[in-house]
């Protein structure tokens, strides 16, 4: 049998039952673009997350007092509190730090003029700048003898200012009040847009020198950020700056179970983050998956209603002449043609809607090359598995049975 | 030349422990270019031997041979090979395939002869030469085989078992569901066949009428040969 005979033979039988055929391409359509889809979204949701951590910086990692284990808890149930003292031992003592970020964050009121507001003061060092990757929109940021001088200066988050000084304005040069004090305003930094767990536009920065003396009154931090030049080197400055704290807050046995401080970095954030968005992916793709489960099974199900209707012409086809495997081979190439026009509709379906969510601004989808190669091997195997045995059925038919098939 | 050549040809069916003795043994000759009708009774045996000649089934036992070689026990492929070179079937009922035009119904032996190897022409051209030899209008070659009248269809059947030049015409009750009037047409066709083209051919038919058409008749009863 030649292969044009082959393939004119199919497309016969594909047209002669149009409706059917059609929905058994849709069955398929709508199983390869929901695996598309659901991977593109897990993707896109994947890049997300993952960027947002980047942009909180890959290299970071963060002290802060207290245990998350729920034993003793910062400086009021007898741990010792992290100190400025403790911050210069890190940069001292360990190597591999880049650099370190001692923080005091409190609330308070602000006053500028007529206006009051409520919100989060944080008192840092120049280098903080870097840590958080913080641009300003204007003025400048803390300097390293304003910090050293106590200088009652601060630096304003863009919500903060739209707050006080009215939207768009430049405040520089400005005065506002923080409990009982004046600060001389040198900056805004640019907006990051509010995220997270603290929304760092609103929020006053002044020197952690002047917060420790005017707002907080000790040298107790509420936490140090710290970097690494390289980012493989964070788990093992985790562990020394665990080790260091240790001794210095005289932890007994230097057991990690006592601790009375807490160590997080980006990369186990970034990490717990990419296996919840990969269980994420397993289930949205498992959940299209079975869709195209589903429409394999309408292919088999088309197919052997087929075979069925059509035993006397196969009967007719064998006495005339056609072998087993011409028939099977005609069965077969049916299912794969309604499979690959499914795929190929499913692609563009799939990519279509990927796109159509993307434009909408819910979500940036991603629809990786390897869903797409995923689809069509599937599409293939589900092709060929499905029609395979309604071919071999159609094929093993004995001729003579099947002509006198009612 | 002996075209056909049974030489005791036994047929058991078995299902189960139970075996059914359809034919006894059969023997006769064909020669090339006759024009023979098989008659029996319902039941006698005729279709099973009938799909014998056709090689759709093997025999039992015995020998059976068709244009000079022995066919009793080849494999399904090697009959398929030998229906499509030298077999064309007329059916009692269930001839064409619905949905498609009568040219492409004839056309269809085609796709499993490996041995002719024609384009989409030529084979267009065969198969209106037998169209025309069956008699079968030509206003209607692209009609769609479901909208035939009996007779019609019968011929393009006849049409389609010429289109290979096979060596062997079989026709099982091929007039089974027509009229006498146009059953006679059919027959008529079957019987110019054999004078103007030489064509052999076998009907099996229980009809004295139809055996009328034939030269010679073969009557088997019992799965046994009683008159030849
Ligand atoms: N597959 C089979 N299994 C068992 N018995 C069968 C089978 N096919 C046919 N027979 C039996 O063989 C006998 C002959 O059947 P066959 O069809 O050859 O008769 P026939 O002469 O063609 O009759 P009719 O004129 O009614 O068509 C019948 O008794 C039938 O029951
Ligand atoms: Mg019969």
């Amino acid at each position: 049998m030649k292969i044009q005979d082959l393939v004119q033979e199919t497309n016969t039988a594909l047209f002669a039952n149009k409706s059917r055929t059609f929905l058994t391409v849709l069955g398929i359509v709508i199983g390869i673009a929901s695996v598309i889809i659901m991977l593109a979204i897990g993707k896109g949701a994947q890049n997300e997350i993952q960027s947002s951590i980047n942009s909180l910086g890959s290299n970071l990692l963060t002290v802060i007092p207290g245990t998350s284990r729920g034993g003793p808890s910062g400086t009021g149930t007898g741990g010792k509190p992290l100190t400025i003292a403790d911050a210069n031992a890190i940069r001292d003592k360990i190597l591999l730090v880049d650099e370190v970020s001692p923080e005091l964050t409190t609330r308070s009121q602000v006053v500028a003029g007529a206006q009051n507001i409520n919100t989060t003061i944080t008192g840092i060092v120049p280098e903080y700048q870097k840590i958080k990757s913080i641009d300003m929109e204007i003025g400048i940021f803390i300097t390293e003898g304003q910090n050293r001088n106590f200088s009652k200066v601060a630096v304003l988050g863009p919500t903060v200012r739209d707050s006080l000084f009215g939207i768009d304005s430049n405040p520089v040069g400005q005065k506002v009040r923080i409990n009982a004090n004046t600060y001389t305003v040198i900056g805004v930094t640019k907006s990051k847009g509010g995220s997270g767990f603290s929304n760092p536009d609103d929020m006053i920065i002044i020197p952690l020198s002047t917060a420790a003396q005017y707002l907080s009154g000790g040298d107790s931090l509420s936490s140090i950020s710290v970097t690494t030049v390289e980012t493989e080197d964070l788990k093992q400055v985790e562990k020394e700056i665990e080790e260091l704290l240790l001794e210095r807050h005289a932890i007994r046995n230097r057991d990690p179970e006592l601790a009375d401080f807490s160590t997080f970095n980006m990369a186990d954030l970034s990490e717990a983050a990419a296996s919840v968005t990969g269980i994420f992916s397993l289930l949205l793709g498992s959940v299209a998956g079975i869709s195209l489960l589903v429409g394999g099974i309408g292919i088999m199900n088309m197919m052997l209603t087929t075979v069925r209707e059509r035993t006397r012409e196969i009967g007719l086809r064998k006495a005339i002449g056609a072998r087993s495997k011409d028939i099977s081979n005609q069965f077969l190439l049916e299912s794969v043609l309604i499979t690959c026009i499914g795929g190929i509709f499913g692609i563009i379906l799939g990519v279509g809607v990927a796109q159509l969510i993307t434009l909408s601004g819910i979500l940036t989808t991603s629809v990786s090359l390897f869903s797409i190669i995923l689809a069509l091997g599937v599409s293939a195997i589900i092709g060929i598995g499905f029609g395979y045995y309604p071919a071999r059925r159609a094929a093993k038919l004995n001729p003579i049975e099947a002509l006198r098939y009612e | 030349m002996n075209m056909i050549s049974l030489k005791n040809i036994k047929k058991d069916y078995s299902s189960g422990d139970l075996t059914t003795k359809v034919l006894h043994g059969i023997s006769f000759d064909i020669q090339e270019g006759e024009f023979v009708a098989i008659m029996g009774p319902s039941g006698s045996g005729k279709s099973t031997l009938m799909n014998i000649l056709g090689l759709l089934d093997t025999p039992t036992e015995g020998d059976y041979i068709l244009d000079g070689k022995n066919v009793s026990s080849l494999s399904d492929d090697e009959q398929a090979r030998i229906r499509a070179q030298k077999i064309g079937f007329v059916f009692q009922s269930f001839n064409l395939l619905p949905r498609t035009s009568v040219l492409r119904n004839v056309m269809m032996p085609f796709i499993y002869n490996k041995s002719e190897h024609l384009s989409t022409k030529e084979r267009e051209e065969r198969a209106k030469k037998a169209l025309s030899a069956a008699g079968f209008p030509e206003n209607r070659w692209h009609n769609l085989s479901s909208h035939l009248s009996g007779g019609q269809i019968q011929r393009v059947a006849i049409a389609r078992a010429l289109v290979n030049n096979p060596v062997l015409i079989l026709a099982d009750e091929p007039t089974g569901n027509l009229d006498s009037k146009t059953s006679d047409i059919v027959l008529k066709t079957f019987q110019e066949l054999n004078r103007k083209e030489g064509r052999t051919i076998i009907l099996i038919t229980h009809e004295h009428d139809v055996a009328a058409y034939a030269d010679r008749c073969i009557i088997i009863k019992d799965g046994v040969i009683s008159e030849n």
